[in-house]
Parts: C-alpha cells; sequence; structure tokens
C-alpha cells in the first residue's frame, strides 16, 4: 500500500509541477489545485498508514494518529480559501490585463514572426 | 487567574476582535469611525507590547497554552525576549501605517483597516507561536490580508506584481506543508520545545529524511524573507503598492528571517546532536551573495521606491550573515540591526509615498521635475533616514553595523564580511545621494500643485524617524535586551522547561 500512495503522491506532485511551469495563470490554478491535493494526502500519509484502525475514538489499542488528520483537515480549508483567492485574481488579472499570462503580456515569439516575415 | 496572566495572547486577539468589529455594517459603513477604532486598538497594542516586553524581562519567558491543553498536544504561545521585542515592533509599525494611511490612502478601496488589522494578527502571531503547524496557519493569516492590501486601490501594475506574489507564495505554502508532513513523519511532534528534543535521537535513515525536511523549510522561509535565489518577486511587489502597505510589508520579510533564526538557528543549532547546523553552509554563501546581489541591484534603481526595496533586500543579507555566524554575540547585534533595519525600510517607504504625491506625473521616479512644494521638509526626513539606512554616524544604523562588524573580528570570515557589508555601504551611500540629488535638486520650473502633505502623514513619518536617534540614545539598554534575547534564543527551550515555565 505505502509504494502505490507514494507512487500516487509523487505523480499528482509532478503534474502539479509541470503545469505550474507554464506561464499562464489558468494552467498555474489548476497546477496549484493538483499541488495542493498532493500536500495533503502526504500529510495524510506522515503520521504512517494503518487499516481499519479508528482515530483515537474508541480507545482501543489499535488506532490511527490522530494529528496528521487535523493537520490535513486545516490544510484543506486553507487551501480552499487560497484557491478561492487566486482564481478570483486570476480572473482579475484576465480582465485588466486583457490575457492570462503571468507577466501581464505574451512574450514575443521571435522564430514565428520570421517565419511570417 | 487576572487579567495579567493573559497577556501573551492579546497581540493575537486584539487584531482578530477589532478586524471582525470593523466588519460590522455601522462601522464598515464610517471610514472616520473606522480610523478613530484602529488607531485606538493600536495604541492599545503598544501598551501591551510594551507591558509584555517587561513581564519578559522580569519574569523570564512567558508560555501561554491555550484552552490550558499543555505542550506538546497543546497549542502553545511562547513569548522570550525576542518574540516580545518584534511584537512591540510590529505595535510601532502598525501604529505609523494607519496613521499614515487615515490621511487618504485608505479611501481607495474598501476594507483597508480589517486587513490591516488581520495583517498584525497573522505577524504576531507568527512571532509568538511555539509550534510549526501553527506558524504555517499564522503564515497563511498574514499572507492572505497582504494579498488583498496589496492590490488595495486596483490598477494594472498593483494586479500585474500581484499574480506574481500570490502564485510564488501559494506555492511556497506547499512547500511549506510538504516540510511539515515530512518533519512529522520522522519527529512525531511539530511543537518547536518537542522537536528540539527529539532531533538528537533520530536514527540514521530518519535523520536523511529530517535533514531534506529542514532544508526545504529553509527554502519556504527564504521566499518569504527574500533570500538570494528566491528574492525577485520583491522589488516589483513592494514598489507597485501603496506606501503605507509597502511599509507594513518591510517587516514580513523580518518573519521570514525570524522563522529561520528559530528553526535553523536554534532547533537545528549545536544541540542537534548529528544534524548541528545543517544550513549553515548553505546559509553562509547565500547571505554574502544576497547582500552583493541587493547591492548591485540598489546602484541600478530607477525609483525611490525600488531603490528602498533592495536595501531591504540588503538588509535581509545582512541578517542572515549574523543567522549564520551562530554565536549569541552575532545574535545580538543582528537583532539590533533587525528593529533598526525594519523602522528604517518602513519610514523610507512612507516617505516615498509623500514624495511621489507631491511630484506628480514624474512620482518617484529619478527623474526631472518640478520642484516638490514642501521639498526643504521632505529632503531633511530623506537626509536623516539615507544617514539612517547607509549606517553612517550618529544614527541607529551605525551602531547596529558596528556591532554586527565587531561580532566577527576573531573569526577568519572576517574579511568577507567587512568588504562585503562596508562595500554595500558605500554603494548605498552612492545612491541614495543621487537619489537625494535628482529628487531634489534636479527640478525645472516652479511647482504649481498645491498638493501638500497632511500633518498626520508627518507625524507618522515623525514617529519612525525619532526612533532611530532614540535606538543610540538608549543604546545601552537595547543592547542588554537584545542579548537577553539571543541568550534565550541560543539556549532553546527543551519541552520539560515550557512545561515548568507554565506552572
Amino acid at each position: 500500500m505505502e509504494v502505490v500512495y507514494s507512487l500516487c503522491v509523487g505523480f499528482m506532485t509532478a503534474c502539479g509541477i509541470f503545469l505550474m511551469l507554464r506561464g499562464h495563470t489558468f494552467t498555474l490554478v489548476i497546477g496549484l489545485t493538483l499541488l495542493s491535493y498532493a500536500v495533503n494526502l502526504f500529510l495524510f500519509a506522515s503520521g504512517g498508514l494503518t487499516i481499519g484502525a479508528p482515530a483515537v475514538l474508541n480507545g482501543g489499542d489499535n488506532y490511527a494518529d490522530p494529528l496528521p488528520q487535523a493537520l490535513v483537515l486545516t490544510a484543506i480549508v486553507i487551501g480552499f480559501a487560497m484557491t478561492a483567492f487566486a482564481v478570483i485574481l486570476a480572473m482579475r488579472g484576465r480582465a485588466d490585463l486583457g490575457n492570462d499570462h503571468v507577466d501581464g503580456e505574451e512574450p514575443i515569439d521571435r522564430l514565428a514572426r520570421e517565419d511570417k516575415a | 487567574m487576572s487579567l495579567f496572566d493573559h497577556l501573551v495572547v492579546f497581540p493575537v486577539l486584539i487584531p482578530f476582535f477589532v478586524g471582525v468589529v470593523l466588519l460590522f455594517p455601522s462601522l464598515s459603513a464610517s471610514l472616520s469611525k473606522q480610523r478613530i477604532l484602529t488607531i485606538a486598538a493600536n495604541l492599545l497594542m503598544v501598551v501591551v507590547a510594551i507591558a509584555l516586553l517587561l513581564k519578559v524581562q522580569h519574569q523570564g519567558i512567558q508560555m501561554y497554552a491555550l484552552g490550558d491543553w499543555s505542550a506538546p498536544f497543546g497549542i502553545v504561545l511562547v513569548a522570550d525576549a525576542f518574540s516580545a521585542l518584534l511584537i512591540a515592533l510590529s505595535a510601532i509599525l502598525g501604529l505609523t501605517v494607519i496613521l499614515y494611511a487615515s490621511a487618504g490612502e485608505d479611501k481607495n478601496g474598501a476594507f483597508f483597516h480589517p486587513l490591516i488589522m488581520f495583517q498584525l494578527m497573522g505577524i504576531n502571531g507568527a512571532f509568538l507561536t511555539g509550534d510549526a503547524f501553527n506558524l504555517f496557519v499564522f503564515f497563511e493569516v498574514l499572507l492572505i490580508a497582504s494579498y488583498s492590501l496589496m492590490i488595495h486601490g486596483g490598477g494594472k501594475q498593483k494586479i500585474q506584481a500581484n499574480i506574481h506574489y500570490v502564485f510564488l507564495n501559494l506555492i511556497g505554502s506547499s512547500l511549506f506543508l510538504f516540510a511539515l508532513g515530512t518533519l512529522y513523519g520522522t519527529l512525531g511532534t511539530l511543537n518547536f520545545a518537542d522537536m528540539a528534543d527529539k532531533i538528537p535521537q533520530l536514527s540514521h535513515s530518519e535523520q536523511l529524511i529530517t535533514k531534506s525536511g529542514a532544508l526545504l523549510l529553509l527554502a519556504v522561509f527564504g521566499l518569504k524573507a527574500a533570500m538570494l535565489p528566491l528574492h525577485f518577486w520583491l522589488p516589483k511587489a513592494y514598489s507597485s503598492t501603496s506606501s503605507p502597505v509597502a511599509a507594513l510589508f518591510a517587516i514580513m520579510t523580518k518573519v521570514g528571517i525570524y522563522s529561520i533564526w528559530r528553526i535553523h538557528g536554534v532547533m537545528f543549532g549545536d544541540q542537534a546532536g548529528e544534524l548541528a547546523n545543517i544550513a549553515l553552509p548553505w546559509l553562509w554563501p547565500i547571505a554574502l551573495l544576497t547582500i552583493a546581489i541587493g547591492a548591485i541591484s540598489v546602484l541600478a534603481s530607477q525609483s525611490l521606491r525600488v531603490l528602498c526595496s533592495n536595501l531591504v533586500i540588503v538588509s535581509v543579507g545582512t541578517l542572515l550573515v549574523t543567522i549564520s555566524l551562530n554565536s549569541v554575540q552575532a545574535s545580538t547585534a543582528g537583532i539590533y540591526y533587525l528593529v533598526h533595519s525594519t523602522i528604517a525600510c518602513a519610514a523610507m517607504f512612507l516617505l516615498a509615498g509623500l514624495i511621489q504625491q507631491q511630484r506628480g506625473k514624474a512620482e518617484d521616479r529619478f527623474v526631472t521635475a518640478r520642484a516638490m512644494p514642501q521639498s526643504a521638509k521632505l529632503g531633511f526626513v530623506f537626509a536623516l533616514l539615507a544617514i539612517g539606512l547607509i549606517g553612517m554616524p550618529p544614527l541607529s544604523g551605525f551602531v547596529g553595523k558596528a556591532l554586527i562588524l565587531q561580532s566577527v573580528t576573531d573569526t577568519n570570515q572576517m574579511a568577507w564580511i567587512w568588504s562585503l557589508i562596508l562595500g554595500a555601504g558605500l554603494i548605498s551611500l552612492i545612491a541614495l545621494s543621487r537619489a537625494g540629488t535628482s529628487l531634489f535638486w534636479r527640478t525645472s520650473g516652479e511647482n504649481t500643485t498645491a498638493l501638500q502633505g497632511h500633518p498626520i502623514q508627518y507625524l507618522a513619518i515623525a514617529i519612525l524617524v525619532s526612533l532611530l536617534p532614540l535606538m543610540v540614545v538608549f543604546g545601552g539598554p537595547l543592547t542588554d535586551y537584545a542579548q537577553l534575547a539571543a541568550e534565550q534564543l541560543n539556549a532553546g527551550l527543551s519541552l520539560q522547561q515550557l512545561n515548568e515555565v507554565a506552572k
């Protein structure tokens, strides 16, 4: 289970970073969302993975570490708020600047221009 | 329990409650009521901060367990001398920023005052918190307030700089959580004192994982503090926002510095067994390069606010040097210099706002423009601040730099540090004199605008500027206090001690 879990988290992180390397706010937002999902899963696993063990509720001997769950809960809430802000900012940027490139203008593609000439 | 026992939590609670109250209808409609309330709240915070300073000085480290849940499971706030000093600094800074903004800058958009309050809550919380996860939470509180403050008033330039700033910080926050997860996975705790206890006991394979987590944290704090390869967002962000906000941001880089100090200077400090000082080999060259790059950018700046932003980067580099020296003497010097540089940079940002107002279209760019209506007053303040920022006597910049230079005299890094710090001082001298001459003397024609600075704006700047000579006059007690802070910081705190403090 650990291997599959870590592969999934790693794949998600890689996808998130790949998307964020593109210079447009839309892909940036999608990449950030993926990355924050990966973070949440990672945090969740940081207390160790257990099957069939509840959080401390029942008072039994076998229980899952409750602290990462508390951390993930907080991280999810904060992540949502931040993503919402990022989406609105991206829309405002798109409206004010006329494009969704992070630098406010599309970079000039010199090769393409030479072709036209 | 008297009210005095709860003193530690007030710097977080006051801005929080005032911020919430400001959102209520009758208050949110009236700007003048908001101004009165926030100024009153900030005066109260200054009083609380001074009380906290005195309490820490006389009774030692203070701990406050929220809900009376003891560490390491409960959330604790810990106030040692260093954090109490920084709380006082943020209270003074908050007060001056609100005074300055009350002259009209808060009219440009909605919710300026509540945002400032939430920002101060985040800053104070980050300084006080005793565990790493709450450090993250308070970071987010101060960041989300700063995102909105930065684009307060709107405008293309602000939005564009804000996009970089917001997305970089969001990525930083994700990395922060990755680092925390890594550390929690090996240490099983996120309480600073508990972590410091457990780090020396790690097995070899766990050490490697912990090391990667710790270095990831260094990158995250480096981003917030504008440490070398991660500083590119700062000049644009600080120079495109309004001047009171930029002045408040002068303390934000210090939150990053504070965290590096607390985690890499102390938790992974000398006591950390095999993981001792893992960040130092990285910090040391980065600190020097940050000064060098900052100084070069200072020379290349085309407007006063960009110049001032680059001076912030130089001061960040200087502070990183004092962290990497890893001695009580250097930390004392660093703490003194931190207070000085925050005040001086904030005052310069406020002054840049006034200059920009009075120069019309030329703003604060170094070009020929009409003379300013109040150029004599502004020029005088500019000269004072420039002396402070460069580090010439008699103002506090000189004392701070002298202390730093003095603290390295018996180490073999002396040649590097002396030449870079003094060189950066010389470069700031050149850049600031060039800035002063082009802003105040290269004028053409008479001024036509009757736009004058509001007295309250001058009051705000005067408060900050008067602190610089005061820091020299009371240099003795202040350095004693900084030394107390450095000693407490260097000694660290174990969980046992922490729980004893609580009793």
